[in-house]
Order: structure tokens, then C-alpha cells, then sequence
């Protein structure tokens, strides 16, 4: 007999009814096992899909005090001016104080769409600010689109590895999520194509492709300029759309930007991004443009989750915008993230072994790293945490299980002594896995012949260790390593900078 | 200066003459992989330690306990740690040592029950089926050559076989290995979690729990549960303790024999191992034969609300206040078995 099954409805023995004296001092009550069977009963479909509790347990150990976090995805809000924020708070206290206190209108006060306009104008569009929808955080673009597009069962299409944030929205809408591998020009759109192809033949049409096309979390590619165009192309033939999400995009350390794919198509694309990485977080403040049809329907969809964003944050984000150039802080910040971002690149050459590999991103906030197939990174992460270090497992950004030999590393949340002192740990316990994998296989300690079939393919991309002359000729187009890299993200070209 | 046992004594007794009354400290948390998992059940227990009239002290552990412990002055310290530290004698020496009374298993009974290769040892040693298995440390790996008896091990235990970090209390680090090529990253893998490993014939069957609970001293098998997983991926094992990912029965629905021979298993091996208070003794019902395998014993059982020892208990009609009871009055009775280390 299940528990959830004869039983349920029927209070435990001896158990009776909820009695006050069920009550925490707290107010709220803990259930019970059988409390747990009986509202189980009473859940929808789409709770079922969870992810692994021994991840989530394990990813609950990182926050502890005494571990060097190189698993969160913050951004570093320690430099904002604490007198700035009162004299801002000061500011909408005695100017707004009664309307930033009130609902505001859905689609976001037009104050906040002006400000929103010169965001994307630095990012290079031109944009009527009464086409944007505020939002709370890009996320809830997110989960906009998903309410607004999908049915039970409707195909969603995204880069794999993608946003672990943007898993669980999928899921809680019952999306089926197509992953499309990367390689380090981003999303692969040939084989997007056939994956299209593939999924036409079977009678079924992806409702939306999500994207983040710039310094991509977790992989840390850009989309290159040919892919983009691609991209758009396929949506328009097909009458797609394409989800892009661009929260980095001003986050760039070296190189030029690079159009977004909203200014290349606008009839295709919706665009999200927000205020939380070039301000703050703690606002929950971003945005939204769609084709107008799209946007009525996110409209009404977000009068159901929210009626309307924080009034108070969105006084607080025009009062930033009128109290001086909102770019200097942006300034402020890529300063310090180019060099933590260059630290990590320069530890992660000193301190991890041949048989590493990891992205060179160009802007963002992310590292994505590769350990040969026969490290599991989840495992990883326990030995680490002994250490007290800690990354994402990279299994968390797909939902396939795949990314099982990877791991995402961020370079914002933490100083720069912390982040060598990380890599230092993290690297030393990938050594040691390697060398014991060796020893286990009779191979000299370092070999992976025997795990990694495409190692000897990898090998060509592989830029030279410090200290061996630079090769150019890593930079070369992707040859015969693309098949196999189609597991996970592959090498960067560049895996030490110039210079 | 009074001697560790006579300050037992002296607390248990007075305990005992508050009636209902103790101040408790709650031990959770820690560092180990199921802090978490820990967390939820010592929130439970606090919880139901209130209803019953005691004094609640949550001590979240970690390297100020014994300072906590020494201001506090608990009564009694209920321990509801789960793995490394807390389930593996390390916490109950220091009880000892500072002479605070403590819920469940000794430290001999701890250091044995959580280190799946002593725990099987001694089931093997008194002919308590156990799968077969073969252990080895790092050492052995590093400085003996251990990788060129891989092929003899793997031949004797055939495949599939499991591969088991030795001390971890949850299923990380288990991975099954279905040939040759993928025994070096299972290895590597249960490496992560422990400097010892077990390799371990997979027999594959009824996945059964036997919950232990002492009752007026005398320890009582509760009734069965059944773990049935709803798909048959029988290799994921960290995807089949999800809500939803596998179901559980209880009583288990077996033939009367077998429960009680499963039963009887778990008795004995509560008692080999020299364990108290309660205890979780999981067993595998091989499909084939119809043999009844024991896996190993969880000193300190989950007691979250999804946890098998409390569903088990409700089954027999005792509530988790009722539980969490007889779990602190049977320290009063086990503290002596604990200090002259029964085995």
C-alpha cells in the first residue's frame, strides 16, 4: 500500500488533525511525511521535474563562510558608493516618495523606458522607449516568453550547455528543451538547421531558440558575427522566433561589440536585458522589446505574475540616471572584472593540468572549463569542497546529463587573491584525479588516451603551455575536432592571452 | 574530579529527575556533504523536542562546539548530524569526553557502521550475507600496485559492480561500473569522496529499510519499507532519492518469511555492530534467489519529513514526537553499553 495512496486524506495515528500545538514559535507549521504524500497528490505535472538533490546539496555547501566561491554568478555590488545609494533613496524620498510607494503602470514607468532607451542605444539600438515592457529582472522575460508561447510539450530550443537559470522556467512550462551544442563562435546554427530539419520531419516546429549570444553563461563564447546573421536568417525562413537574452553585453574586456541580433532583425527577435549587471541585482529591474503581438499577450501575462514591477526600484534606477553618466560605474566595474577575469585565466594556465581546457571569454562573467571525460565534475566538487573550494558542476546547464566533465567558473564574485587561490585548489585536486586515473589505467600518470577518444583531435587546438612559443595557428578554423566537440563546449583559440 | 562515567551517570540521573524537562542540545548541521539533509532533520527534531516539554539549545556545528557545549551545559546533546563528523563516532568522542550524554550509537558502534568496509567485514566475519566485495585505500592505489588487481577483482565479482567511497552516508559517489572501461572513473569518482573504496557485486532486487528502534531498551525492528524506483535506471542512483523519482511502501508488501528474516538481519546486525537508540539497516531481496543481502546500517538515519525511519515509524502507529522520545530516553539506557564499548 502507498503512502500516498489508501492513506492519504487520513491524519497519521495518533497524530489527529493540525492542532496549534502544531505550531512553530515561527508560525509556520513543518509537515509531516504523510503531509508531504497527501499534497504531492495535489501538485501539477510540471513540479515533477526537479533537479538532483544530491546537486542541490551540494551547491547548498558552497555558501559556506569558510569556502572560496567560485560557483555563484554575482556581480560585485561591494564598489557601489553606500553614499550614493542614500543620496539616490534620499533623492526618490523627496521627490517620487508617494508614487514610488504606489502600484506603477505594467508596462513600467516612462521615466525608466528613457533610461532603458540610452542602455540599448550604447549597446547600438535605436528604440522607441514606449516599445519596451519593464520587467522584474531578465528573468521574468524569461518566463514571459515561456507563458505567453508555450503549450505542454512545445519544443524550445537553446544553446547547450545554456542559462541553468532558464532550465526551470523551461521546465515549469513542460517545455521539451533541444540543446544545440557550441563551439567558440557560439551556437552552431548548421547544426541548429538540422536540428530544425529533424524536428519538421516529425511534425513539430520549436516554438522559440534562446540564446545569449554575448559572453554566454555558462560557456563564456560570443556568437560570432557570421552566426548571428545565420541565426536571424533561419528564424526569418522559418518564421521563428529567437528568445535573445543579453544581460552582459556591455561587459566586454577586450575586442569589439558585436551587433545584437535584435538590431540585425527586429521581426524575429525578442530582446531581454537588464539592470543588473551594469547597476544592480538587488533592483530586480529589466526589460523587454517584442514584436508588438508578442508584447500585448507578455503584457497581460505579467499582469498576472505582478501587476507591475517595484515602483521603488524603478524611482530609484531614474533617479541613477538623472544624478549622472550611468557608463562610469559600468566603467568602474569593467575595470575590476578585466582583471579578475585575467587572473583566473593566468591561474588557471599555471595551476591546471595539461589535459584542462577552458573558454577565453571576452566580457561577462564566466569561465567554462573542461576536464577530460573521466573526471565527473559533480564528484569533483565534493573533493573540492574538502578543499573549500567550490564551482558549477557543469551537469547543472544542461538537461541531458551531459556536461558531466565540466565546471563553470565565475571571476566576479570574489578578489582577485581569492580567485588564484581557488584555481590553485581547484587545480590541484584535478591533478590529482588525473594522475590516479593514470596510475588506474597503467598509463604514465598524465595520458588520457583511454578516456578520451578525442584527445588527439583536441590536441590540435591546443595552444601551447606557458612557457613553449606562441602558435598562432591555434586560432585556426575549426577542423576535424567538431564532431567531437559537440559534447561540450570546445577549446578557445586563445588559451593564454598575447602578451 | 569525577571520572567521565560518573559525570554521565550524574547528568543522566538528573536528567531523569526533570521528567520531561531537559535542555537539549540539538546537534545539526556541520560540514559534511548531507549538512543539508542534516538541517532538515534536526528542525524536525527541535520542533518535536518543544512539543514534548524540553529545552531546545540548535547548535549548528562546526569549530565553536565544544566551547558551545561547555556554556550551554546540555543535559543531553540529541545528534542529528549526518555523515562525515557527525555519523562517524568523530562528535560522539568529543560527547565522551566532556561527559554529555548523547542520542543513538556509540563511538565504536559509529567508527564501524560508517565505514561500509568494516561494517561488511564484520557481517561477513559473522555470517551475516553481505554482497561480495573487495576494499582498497589510496595507499594501496598509490605505493602497492592496487590497479594491476583490478582485473582479478573484477573477475571474481562480475559485472555490474558498484563502486562505494567507503565513509558517505548518501548515494554520492556510488556509480555503477557495467564493464572493464568503466571501472578507473568509477574509482576515480568514490576517490572523491573517501581515501577508501569498495568494489561490490551488484545484486540486483527489492531495495528494502529496516528501521530500528529501542523500546524500553529492547531493540525492535519497525515495519518494512520498500523503496521502488519509478523507472528502471536502476544506474542513476542519485536520481532515485527525489520526491516523485522513486516511491516507497510501507509496510512492504513481502512474503511473511522474508519480512521476518529481514528483520531478524537487521537485528543482528544492529547488535554486531554494537548500535543504540535506532538505526537503519538497508537490505537488498536478490530477484534471482530470493536471498535477503545486507547493504549496511545508518547509525544515524534521516528524520526529514521524507526520510524512511520516521514513515516506517508512523506505520507502526508512533508519531515523530513519539519517535524523537524514544530516541532521548533510550540514550538514558544505552550510555552504559556505549562507555564500555560492546561489540
Amino acid at each position: 500500500m502507498s503512502l500516498g495512496g489508501a492513506e492519504s486524506g487520513a491524519h497519521p495515528p495518533g497524530q489527529g488533525p493540525p492542532s496549534p500545538a502544531d505550531q512553530r514559535p515561527g508560525g509556520h507549521r513543518r509537515s509531516t511525511t504523510r503531509d508531504i504524500e497527501r499534497y504531492a497528490g495535489l501538485f501539477a505535472q510540471r513540479t515533477k521535474v526537479m533537479r538532483s538533490s544530491a546537486m542541490r546539496d551540494l551547491m547548498a555547501l558552497t555558501e559556506r563562510d569558510d569556502i572560496i566561491s567560485l560557483a555563484g554568478g554575482l556581480p560585485d555590488t561591494s564598489t557601489f558608493p553606500p553614499e550614493s545609494y542614500a543620496a539616490l533613496m534620499g533623492t526618490v524620498a523627496s521627490e517620487s516618495c508617494a508614487r514610488a510607494l504606489q502600484y506603477g503602470p505594467t508596462e513600467g514607468i516612462a521615466r525608466v523606458k528613457t533610461c532603458i532607451a540610452q542602455v540599448m542605444a550604447a549597446e547600438g539600438m535605436a528604440i522607441d522607449p514606449d516599445e519596451v515592457l519593464v520587467t522584474t529582472g531578465g528573468q521574468q522575460v524569461i518566463d514571459l516568453v515561456c507563458k505567453t508561447l508555450l503549450d505542454p510539450g512545445d519544443v524550445v530550443v537553446c544553446e547547450a550547455p545554456t542559462y541553468p537559470g532558464a532550465i526551470p522556467t523551461f521546465c515549469s512550462y513542460q517545455a521539451d528543451i533541444v540543446g544545440i551544442a557550441m563551439d567558440r563562435d557560439g551556437m552552431r546554427v548548421g547544426e541548429l538547421e538540422a536540428t530544425l530539419d529533424e524536428l519538421q520531419r516529425s511534425g513539430r516546429r520549436p516554438k522559440f531558440i534562446y540564446t545569449v549570444p554575448n559572453f554566454h553563461n555558462p560557456a563564456g563564447v560570443t556568437m560570432s558575427l557570421a552566426r548571428r546573421r545565420e541565426l536571424v536568417r533561419i528564424a526569418g525562413e522559418r518564421e521563428l522566433l529567437v528568445l535573445e537574452d543579453n544581460p552582459y553585453g556591455l561587459l566586454r574586456y577586450e575586442g569589439e561589440p558585436l551587433p545584437t541580433l535584435y538590431s540585425l532583425d527586429d521581426e524575429f527577435v525578442i530582446y531581454a536585458s537588464t539592470f543588473s549587471k551594469i547597476l544592480s541585482p538587488g533592483v530586480r529591474l529589466g526589460w523587454t522589446i517584442a514584436p508588438a503581438p508578442i508584447m500585448a499577450k507578455m503584457q497581460i501575462g505579467k499582469q498576472g505574475s505582478d501587476l507591475c514591477s517595484s515602483s521603488i526600484s524603478q524611482y530609484f534606477v531614474s533617479a541613477y540616471f538623472d544624478a549622472g553618466p550611468w557608463e562610469d560605474y559600468v566603467r568602474s566595474l569593467l575595470e575590476i572584472y578585466r582583471r579578475r577575469r585575467d587572473v583566473m585565466l593566468d591561474a588557471l594556465a599555471e595551476h591546471f593540468p595539461r589535459e584542462a581546457d577552458w573558454t577565453h571569454p571576452q566580457g561577462g562573467l564566466f569561465i567554462w572549463a573542461t576536464m577530460p571525460s573521466y573526471i565527473d565534475t559533480t564528484d569533483l566538487l565534493a573533493r573540492a569542497l574538502r578543499e573549500q573550494v567550490a564551482f558549477v558542476p557543469g551537469r547543472a546547464a544542461f538537461v541531458d546529463g551531459r556536461g558531466g566533465s565540466d565546471m563553470r567558473l565565475n571571476f566576479s564574485g570574489v578578489d582577485e587573491d581569492a580567485i588564484r587561490e581557488g584555481i590553485r585548489r581547484i587545480g590541484e585536486v584535478v591533478r590529482e584525479q588525473v594522475a590516479m586515473y593514470g596510475t588506474l589505467t597503467g598509463g604514465p600518470p598524465t595520458t588520457t588516451e583511454r578516456a578520451a577518444p578525442d584527445a588527439g583531435a583536441r590536441e590540435t587546438e591546443r595552444t601551447p603551455r606557458p612557457g613553449a612559443a606562441a602558435d598562432t595557428a591555434a586560432a585556426a578554423p575549426i577542423t576535424a575536432a567538431e564532431d567531437d566537440l559537440a559534447k561540450v563546449v570546445p577549446i578557445p583559440a586563445q588559451r593564454k592571452r598575447a602578451g | 574530579m569525577s571520572t567521565p562515567d560518573d559525570t554521565r551517570a550524574a547528568r543522566t540521573g538528573a536528567a531523569g529527575r526533570r521528567a520531561g524537562g531537559l535542555r537539549v542540545a540539538v546537534l545539526k548541521g556541520g560540514r559534511s556533504l548531507e549538512r543539508h539533509v542534516s538541517l532538515r532533520s534536526g528542525a524536525r527534531v527541535e520542533d518535536a523536542l518543544e512539543r514534548l516539554g524540553h529545552e531546545v539549545i540548535a547548535v549548528d556545528v562546526g569549530p565553536d562546539l565544544v566551547a558551545r557545549l561547555s556554556s550551554c551545559s546540555p543535559d543531553i546533546a540529541f545528534v542529528a548530524l549526518h555523515g562525515r563528523d557527525g555519523e562517524d563516532g568523530t562528535v560522539q568522542e568529543l560527547l565522551e569526553v566532556m561527559g554529555i550524554p548523547y542520542t543513538g550509537s556509540g563511538v565504536s558502534a559509529c567508527i564501524r557502521a560508517a565505514d561500509k568496509v568494516l561494517a561488511k567485514h564484520a557481517m561477513r566475519d559473522h555470517g551475516i550475507p553481505t554482497p561480495d566485495f573487495y576494499a582498497f585505500n589510496e595507499t594501496a592505489l598509490n605505493t602497492l600496485g592496487a590497479a594491476q588487481a583490478l582485473p582479478a577483482i573484477e573477475d571474481r565479482l562480475s559485472y555490474p559492480i558498484v563502486v562505494k567511497p567507503a565513509r558517505q552516508g548518501s548515494a554520492l559517489g556510488v556509480k555503477f561500473a557495467r564493464c572493464a572501461d568503466d571501472v578507473p572513473a568509477a574509482l576515480v569518482a568514490a576517490f572523491s569522496y573517501d581515501r577508501k573504496i569498495l568494489l561490490e557485486r551488484y545484486v540486483r532486487g527489492r531495495e528494502l529499510a529496516v528501521s530500528i528502534l529501542e523500546d524500553g531498551g529492547v531493540a525492535r525492528a519497525l515495519p518494512i519499507v520498500e523503496a521502488v524506483p519509478e523507472q528502471e535506471d536502476f544506474y542513476d542512483f542519485e536520481a532515485r532519492y527525489e520526491i516523485g523519482r522513486t516511491h516507497f511502501v510501507c509496510p512492504a508488501e513481502l512474503d511473511e518469511a522474508i519480512a521476518a528474516r529481514a528483520g531478524e538481519l537487521a537485528l543482528e546486525t544492529y547488535a554486531l555492530l554494537g548500535c543504540a537508540g535506532f538505526a537503519r539497516v538497508d537490505l537488498i531481496l536478490a530477484a534471482e534467489s530470493d536471498e535477503l543481502y545486507v547493504l549496511e546500517l545508518n547509525p544515524i538515519p534521516g528524520l526529514t519529513e521524507t526520510s524512511l525511519l520516521p514513515q516506517a515509524a508512523e506505520a507502526a502507529g508512533i508519531s515523530f514526537d513519539e519517535l524523537v522520545g524514544r530516541v532521548l530516553d533510550a540514550a538514558g539506557y544505552s550510555s552504559e553499553a556505549k562507555s564500555s564499548g560492546v561489540t
